[in-house]
């Protein structure tokens, strides 16, 4: 018997009801004669507190509140990849058709279209013993995606009686299990899954493998694991959204979640469009086709703003379950950290740090905590990576949610307004970002990329660190009274910055490098470096060294050669020797 | 509806804009109410709308003000509307208060039909994404922040700064309509919150003298206007504007000036409601409220018309941190900065250029649109732009002479480009091939090996030449 009540007091997104006792704490319920949906977030003796997911506008006191009995949950199966939903995860291309343009509240939708056909390969038989996580059947949800069809977490015991192979719909139970109980349970192509719980796994693995997302600055200097967490806060106008697509259209995740969490309108249908062009490079695949896209917009309601992330989440561990590798783009969790604070201060509770809700950081945490390289209950690995833009207000990363947001994440790319400025991207800054990922994958990278690799990554860091400390003393005196052996260093780290850490994203071999260019390119910049500090300490001037033009014909590299054209760098490291003798046989010799 | 006309009078408290009334049935949130007071003179008619309710109890916010209201001399009736404006193409040519009501004497609108003014949000998978170049004629804005059809791109600007010059130039400037169209598609929706009335008469004279003010729907709410009708203003301008672009496929400009005002009233609201304050005193919701207004602007897939958005706002203090700005930069595509110091060396328009950006440039400049060198050009620019001021601060610690040659011709690029490139006459119109032609002479004051944002083969082809 579900329970039922009656509205009593409405303030924006919140409303109060009276009624039966029966109301559950997260419980989902239907309000007012529109069944519009929303959530128990108090109970009281007489008295229950519900966040409303729509626009509460036109609602009474009295009408009908109904609970449903379960969680808030989100419906997983096929049909979810290449879609786009609303923070609860109503698909956004049926509201169309079914309200217009412009979204009407109330819209009665499936998450999933039940009645489309799918191509089902069944692969348990009869008598098969079955636990969680096992896969019963497969089905081709896109040309890049095959969707494995699970046993739901809490349901084990012997199929008594399997579907062939053949297509079916979301409505066509495929197999029935006979549990220890005794009791039999229906298995369907979906599953229901409360978005606040996270998916049980057997166990987590510490992050080792990087998540390759084809940008220098992020694969080299601050990388980020598979199952690891990132975080990019930087204010507006840095950039922030340009490097989540970046990671988003070129990272090695098998499926990529763009959550636009009360962001622009436009950006989602740019993704959209954007992502349906372009061209996967590893599979030869559309983007879009591995691609699912959560759009709650800034003007959308903000309590389907807050439930957002955990709809995107859940929807990554259950594609995690299946052995994906999964890449989260949340843009932005500041918008989500603004939704609880405006619900909380609906509910009037005590307000801790700029009138954020007490509880921010310990929510940051919990959705933090969901990312990992996890061993799943069927045996397979997989991961979800969670990669969190940050917004801070005025841009200064003093403000609560960037400093809860750092205390969980481990790798955390500051974006730089000067940078940005000057339109120097990505703009993440390399003397403040970090990532704590770096020790625990440099044998990955010596074995995968290159045994040098490491120590290459550190000579770069030295270089940028060294300009650092020289920019004080040229910032109060000017360049030229520094020695020629610092003016070059200045000027390797000019190549570094210009052609190794800036980065097209619209030029055709720059927006995405593969790792062994990453490691040639540092390879190269490092030849130069050697060979030019050679002819410094032989006497050379600094001037006769930069007059060559060597320099900007290295900077140029990463416009000139191919992802598919290594054997070029011989050549340009012929250049650099020529250039050394020349330099070295008219001014020395 | 029989509620309508039942007539409720226990007014319990009276708080600010707010009253508290008991015992009312049937009330639905956000709904208007009429509030009948009895004066000296008869009574006196006034309009609420439904903020909270608690039972039997309603908090009504009042447009006009509660001053005469009094705990006995008053009662309500429900409407059972949501806030509505009327709306017909009769609008074009009309000058409206803050709450839509007609001030230019011309008599009540004919309405085609009624509209609620929070609109309905616009679904992601129907927007269209905007790549259509408006040319502004104003070079800092066409080669650096390029404004799109269907863009909201805000003028961020300080108080004594001229802004409200800027915008009239750019409504006055920009070929809105599309090609091969008489100008009969463009309308401009204005929208005065909070501004003198000065601005304003300078916004309608503007107007007047380009001959526009046929297809000009304006929206006051003065600064001695009621504060409560303040927040409701822009609101009343957009659902006019999304009327007219997506109903009657018009091309509407919208300005809304002074955006800062808007959030003020906002929060002297909030605060008289005793809600819980983020930061600076501003309610925890301005970011979505302000969303609510700035992502009312763009392009509907397999429809004519757009909106096109250009707020303004004062920083108070010149501080772009201000929670207005910041919040703003957040939700809008780019934003065109003013700066003080440029605009005391006497510089018009005073942009500065760092700062500016247009998020949509991207994808409606260069090769087909404008021309293939525009993305590098303006790259170059801004990167330029941006060692002249490490130049400059240089020079202000080692003294100019003290500089190297480079430096110095950093120092002569930074100057040309303040005074040949950005500086403009309010009148003057370029073309963005002049434009273009303009950034191509300010680079060859530097050497070639330093214009490292370009393309080799665009450097080449453009450096020495102007083609």
């Amino acid at each position: 018997m579900n329970a039922k009540g009656q509205i009593h007091g409405i303030d924006g997104s919140v409303i109060r009801a009276r009624g039966s006792r029966g109301f559950i704490m997260g419980e989902m319920v239907k309000v007012g004669a529109e069944g519009l949906i929303g959530e128990v977030i108090g109970v009281e003796e007489g008295c229950v507190t519900i966040q409303v997911f729509e626009n509460t506008t036109g609602l009474r006191p009295g009408d009908a509140v109904t609970g449903s009995g379960k969680p808030l949950c989100v419906t997983l199966g096929p049909g979810i990849i290449s879609n786009i939903f609303d923070g609860i995860e109503r698909p956004l291309r049926k509201i169309e058709e079914l309200t217009g343009k412009f979204i009407a509240r109330g819209a009665k939708v499936d998450s999933l279209d039940m009645e489309r056909g799918w191509d089902v390969t069944v692969t348990a038989m009869e008598g098969d013993i079955v636990s969680p996580g096992g896969v019963i059947a497969t089905v081709p949800e896109s040309a890049s995606v095959t969707h494995k069809i699970m046993v739901p977490p809490g349901v084990s015991g012997e199929i008594v009686s399997i579907r062939p192979s053949g297509p079916y719909t979301l409505r066509d139970p495929i197999a029935v299990v006979k549990t220890k109980s005794g009791g039999k349970r229906e298995l369907y192509l979906w599953q229901e899954w409360p978005i606040r719980a996270p998916r049980p796994v057997a166990a987590k693995h510490p992050a080792s493998v990087p998540l390759i997302t084809g940008q220098r600055i992020i694969d080299t200097l601050f990388p980020i694991a598979k199952g690891g967490t990132a975080a990019v806060p930087g204010g507006f106008g840095t950039g922030k959204t340009m490097t989540q697509h970046q990671i988003a259209k070129w990272s090695d995740a098998d499926i990529i979640i763009y959550i636009g969490c009360g962001e622009r309108g436009n950006e989602m249908t740019q993704v959209l469009e954007e992502f349906t062009e372009l061209i996967d490079p590893r599979g030869g695949r559309p983007l879009m086709d591995r691609t699912m896209l959560i759009a709650n917009t800034s003007n959308m309601p903000v309590a389907a703003r807050e439930a957002s992330i955990y709809t995107g989440i859940t929807i990554a561990e259950y594609y995690r379950d299946m052995g994906c590798h999964v890449a989260i783009m949340a843009d932005s969790t500041s918008r989500w950290a603004e939704a609880l604070r405006e619900l909380s201060g609906r509910l009037e509770e005590m307000p801790a740090e700029e009138g954020f809700p007490a509880y921010l950081s310990s929510r940051l945490a919990a959705f933090y905590e969901r990312a990992a390289y996890v061993r799943n209950l069927n045996g397979t690995e997989g991961s979800v990576s969670i990669i969190g833009a940050v917004s801070p207000q005025g841009g200064d990363f003093s403000e609560p949610v960037t400093q809860n947001t750092k205390r969980f994440v481990k790798s955390f790319w500051t974006l730089d307004r000067a940078l940005a400025y000057a339109r120097h991207f990505p703009a993440i800054n390399w003397l403040t970002s970090y990532s704590e990922y770096t020790e625990d994958m440099e044998n990955w990278y010596d074995d995968n990329v290159g045994k040098d690799f490491s120590s290459f990554r550190r000579r770069i860091v030295n270089i940028l660190t060294e300009e650092s400390r020289l920019m004080e003393i040229v910032k109060l005196i000017g360049a030229d009274v520094l020695p020629d052996g610092q003016r070059l260093t200045l000027e390797i780290a000019r190549v570094v910055r210009l052609g190794f850490i800036q980065q097209n994203a619209y030029h055709k071999h720059d927006t995405y490098v593969p790792m062994a260019k990453q490691r040639l390119m540092m390879e190269l910049i490092l030849y130069l470096y050697d060979k030019a500090k050679a002819l410094i300490d032989a006497g050379v001037a600094m001037s006769a060294v930069r007059s060559s033009g060597i320099f900007e014909r290295i900077i140029a590299v990463k416009f000139e050669v191919g992802n598919d054209e290594p054997e070029k760098f011989t050549e340009y490291k012929v250049e650099i020797d020529k250039f050394y003798d020349e330099v070295y046989a008219s001014d020395i010799g | 509806m029989s509620v309508l006309a039942i007539e409720y009078s226990g007014l319990k408290e009276i708080n600010g804009q707010f009253v508290i009334y008991e015992g009312v049935d049937g009330a639905s949130y956000e709904e208007i109410v009429e509030l009948r007071v009895r004066g000296a003179g008869g009574f006196v008619k006034k309009t609420g709308q439904i903020v909270g309710i608690s039972g039997d109890k309603v908090i009504i916010r009042v447009f006009e003000g509660t001053d005469g209201v009094s705990l006995t001399n008053s009662a309500i009736r429900l409407t059972g509307r949501p806030m509505e404006i009327p709306l017909s193409e009769e609008i074009l040519g009309r000058v409206f208060d803050g709450a839509a009501r007609p001030i230019d004497g011309l008599g009540e609108l004919y309405a085609e039909r009624k509209a609620d003014i929070n609109g309905k949000q616009l679904n992601p998978v129907s927007r269209e994404y905007p790549r259509d170049f408006i040319q502004t004629g104003i070079s800092a804005i066409d080669g650096l922040a390029t404004l799109i059809r269907g863009q909201k791109l805000p003028i961020f600007s300080g108080n004594g700064l001229p802004h409200d010059r800027l915008a009239a130039q750019i409504t006055r400037q920009a070929s809105l309509g599309r090609e091969g169209d008489a100008g009969d598609s463009f309308a401009i929706v204005f929208a005065a919150m909070g501004v003198k009335y000065d601005v304003a008469e300078f916004f309608r004279r503007t107007f007047e003298e380009s001959g526009a003010l046929e297809r000009v729907v304006m929206f006051l709410n003065l600064a001695n206007d009621p504060v409560t009708e303040r927040i409701i203003t822009p609101k009343a301008a957009l659902t006019a504007a999304e009327y007219l672009a997506f109903e009657k496929g018009m091309d509407i400009l919208v300005i809304l000036t002074d955006m800062t005002a808007y959030a003020e009233a906002l929060r002297e609201i909030s605060s008289s409601r005793g809600e819980i304050p983020s930061r600076k005193g501003f309610p925890g919701y301005l970011y979505s409220e302000l969303a609510g207004i700035y992502e009312r602007a763009g392009l509907v897939r397999g429809q004519a018309g757009s909106v096109t958005q250009i707020p303004i706002l004062t920083m108070p203090n010149d501080d772009i941190t201000h929670p207005v700005p910041d919040l703003t930069g957040y939700i809008t595509e780019g934003q065109i900065v003013l700066d003080r110091n440029i605009h005391q060396q006497g510089v018009y328009p005073p942009i500065n250029v760092l700062p500016s950006l247009s998020r949509l440039m991207k994808d409606g400049i260069g090769e087909g649109y404008t021309r293939a060198d525009h993305p590098d050009l303006a790259n170059q620019l801004f990167s330029s732009y941006a060692r002249v001021g490490e130049v400059r601060a240089l020079a202000s610690v080692v003294g100019e002479d003290e500089l190297s040659d480079l430096d110095k011709k950093y120092m002569e690029f930074g100057k040309a480009f303040e005074d040949g490139y950005l500086r403009q006459g309010k009148f003057e119109n370029r073309g963005i091939m002049a434009t273009i032609a303009l950034g191509w002479r300010m680079l060859r004051i530097l050497p070639k090996s330093e214009l490292d944002r370009i393309n080799a083969g665009i450097l080449d082809e453009f450096y020495e030449s102007d083609m």
